[in-house]
């Protein structure tokens, strides 16, 4: 069968491999998953159980229910003073992943260039080619905390862009970026037109300031679509269940993209999420606090065996160097897994540039990480 | 409560030096802080938890929880009693509550007879002891927030984005 063009030129990734050689392995320690390590808090699980058998079982709008949209109007106001209309500049999204989908597909005219931090998450540069668009890479790396700064943003837009795609806290690299920091971009963004798509899924996992959404800047909420979800915060990923906030016309957009391509998230991981807002957020801070202090120990200890790695402003990931040891992350991460049955994701699976790095996630036990760390050093001294 | 307390409330095993680690705090510090907490007897003892139903080799233990009603003295109230009561090694707690009843005493022993007799023999014919209602258990599910059962693994992706 004939594939199509656009769908056979994206990245294959040499990485693919790689990754059956670890989804088939048994007895393995992995540092590898991009999902946190608690179950769904009990609360959301039960109430999902109890809709099912209320029998809510049936499709709903679909910008999703409208119940929820309201919860996350509220929660946006009253956390970051952040004001969207429910109606029509919320849409429900199956997780962060679709939201970026059809950001994209909204926005994007054949052509038209998008920057991208690189490194970033995966799907970032795929759902811009897939739409079209020409992929424009803004380089960060360990020397400036992986974090890109507005003049480059300015730079990178000197041969035209009509969009940013901005990811923080970051996967992989747990960078994020201070008010300040986010003060500087919006000038930058503002006086270069750009339309900027925001992903800040591991917002609640912030460690050193207050996490600040870019739409609440001046001049931003505009400029800004906004997406968020429950997989990191709630620890919800299974439920794939997101949303994206933004000015009405682009919101009608993605929405008229959703209905031919999703029809609506489903009803279950609504009534779910409306639990998630709903109750106390005791557990997002116990979460927190454990992520805080693996943190701590992971960069410690790896620094301490050779391997230079800064210290993430959030999300559960760091993203050490392995130059001193290797030039290639996909044979180190390969070998690593041989010899001392631990599973970490090569740098390059996150950008061409990221070669000599690898994805560390602390989202997994303290026991589990301790024993990865012997293993490591053991590794790395013989 | 304090960051190192909350550490060991789940790890007692852990060395000041990982402490240290996880808080950012030096060894030393870490080691005073423990030190003096033990000294203010806010750290009372380390302890581990124990699932005895999955002890193949060992009886398991009897354990009662008995309602006593009491007739508080002159002056000492309800403290003297319950001295009395919790005094005795068979007493595994004792808590004065509202409600019904006045003291929840938690009581072990190796067989239903020996429950039994304690009762019979030390707590019932205490002066001042007006009733006492003896619930023996059945079954654990949970303890102290620990879920008794041979947990279920939950399957993650070994590896993912």
């Amino acid at each position: 069968m004939d594939i199509a063009k656009k769908v056979e030129q994206l990245k294959p990734s040499g990485i693919r491999l790689f990754f059956d050689l670890v989804l088939n392995m048994k007895e393995v320690i992995s540092l590898g998953v991009g999902e946190p390590d608690f179950v769904t808090p009990w609360r959301i699980r039960e109430k999902a159980i109890f809709s099912l058998e209320q029998g809510y079982t049936s499709y709903t709008s679909n910008k999703g229910m409208i119940e929820l949209r309201r919860v996350i109007c509220h929660h946006l106001q009253h956390r970051h003073g952040l004001k969207y209309d429910p109606e029509e500049e919320t849409l429900i999204t199956v997780g962060v992943s679709e939201g970026l989908d059809l950001a994209v597909r909204a926005i994007l005219n054949p052509g038209e260039k998008v920057l991208i931090p690189d490194p970033s998450y995966v799907s970032y540069p795929a759902v811009v080619e897939l739409a079209g668009g020409k992929v424009v890479l803004l380089k960060t790396d360990i020397h400036n905390g992986f974090k890109f700064s507005a003049r480059e943003i300015d730079k990178a837009c000197a041969k035209g862009a009509k969009a940013l795609m901005i990811n923080y806290p970051c996967n992989p690299t747990g960078a994020s970026y201070t008010r300040k920091e986010l003060l500087e971009i919006a000038r930058v963004v503002e006086r270069r037109d750009l339309i900027v798509i925001s992903d800040e899924v591991y917002d609640e996992l912030t460690y050193d300031f207050d996490h600040t959404p870019l739409s609440s800047l001046p001049g931003m909420k505009k400029r800004v679509i906004y997406l968020n979800g429950f997989s990191k915060a709630f620890a919800m990923t299974g439920f794939r269940l997101g949303w994206a906030c933004g000015p009405s016309k682009v919101i009608a957009a993605m929405t008229k993209i959703h209905q031919y391509t999703m029809l609506c998230a489903s009803i279950t991981s609504q009534m779910a999420a409306l639990e998630a807002l709903r109750g106390n957020n005791h557990d997002v801070l116990d979460m927190k606090k454990e992520y805080m202090r693996r943190r701590r120990f992971v960069v410690t200890r790896l620094n301490e065996i050779g391997l230079d790695c800064h210290m993430p402003e959030g999300a559960f990931y760091v993203f050490p160097s392995i130059k001193k040891f290797s030039k290639n992350s996909i044979e180190f991460a390969t070998d690593l897994l041989k010899k001392k049955n631990v599973a970490l994701v090569p740098g390059v699976a996150f950008g061409s540039t990221t070669e000599g790095y690898v994805r560390i996630s602390y989202a997994s036990s303290y026991e589990n990480l301790k024993e990865a760390m012997l293993r490591i050093e053991s590794y790395l001294k013989q | 409560m304090n960051e190192i307390l909350e550490i060991l409330t789940q790890n007692a095993r852990i060395t000041p030096e990982e402490i240290s680690k996880l808080t950012g705090q030096s060894v030393t510090a870490v080691k005073n802080i423990i030190k003096k907490y033990e000294k203010e007897g806010i750290i009372v003892q380390y302890k581990t938890v124990i699932n005895k139903e999955l002890l193949e080799d060992s009886r398991p233990l009897v354990r009662a929880l008995i309602e006593v009603s009491i007739t508080p003295q002159k002056d000492v109230g309800f403290d003297y009693i319950a001295e009395r009561i919790f005094s005795f090694p068979e007493v595994k707690s004792c808590y004065l509550l509202s409600g019904d009843y006045d003291l929840l005493v938690e009581v072990e022993g190796e067989n239903i007879q020996m429950v039994s007799n304690f009762i019979a023999s030390k707590l019932s014919p205490m002066s001042n002891i007006r009733r006492t209602a003896t619930h023996f258990l059945l079954k654990k599910y949970k303890e102290d927030g620990h879920i008794l059962r041979k947990g279920k693994q939950r399957q993650r992706l070994n590896i993912s984005y």
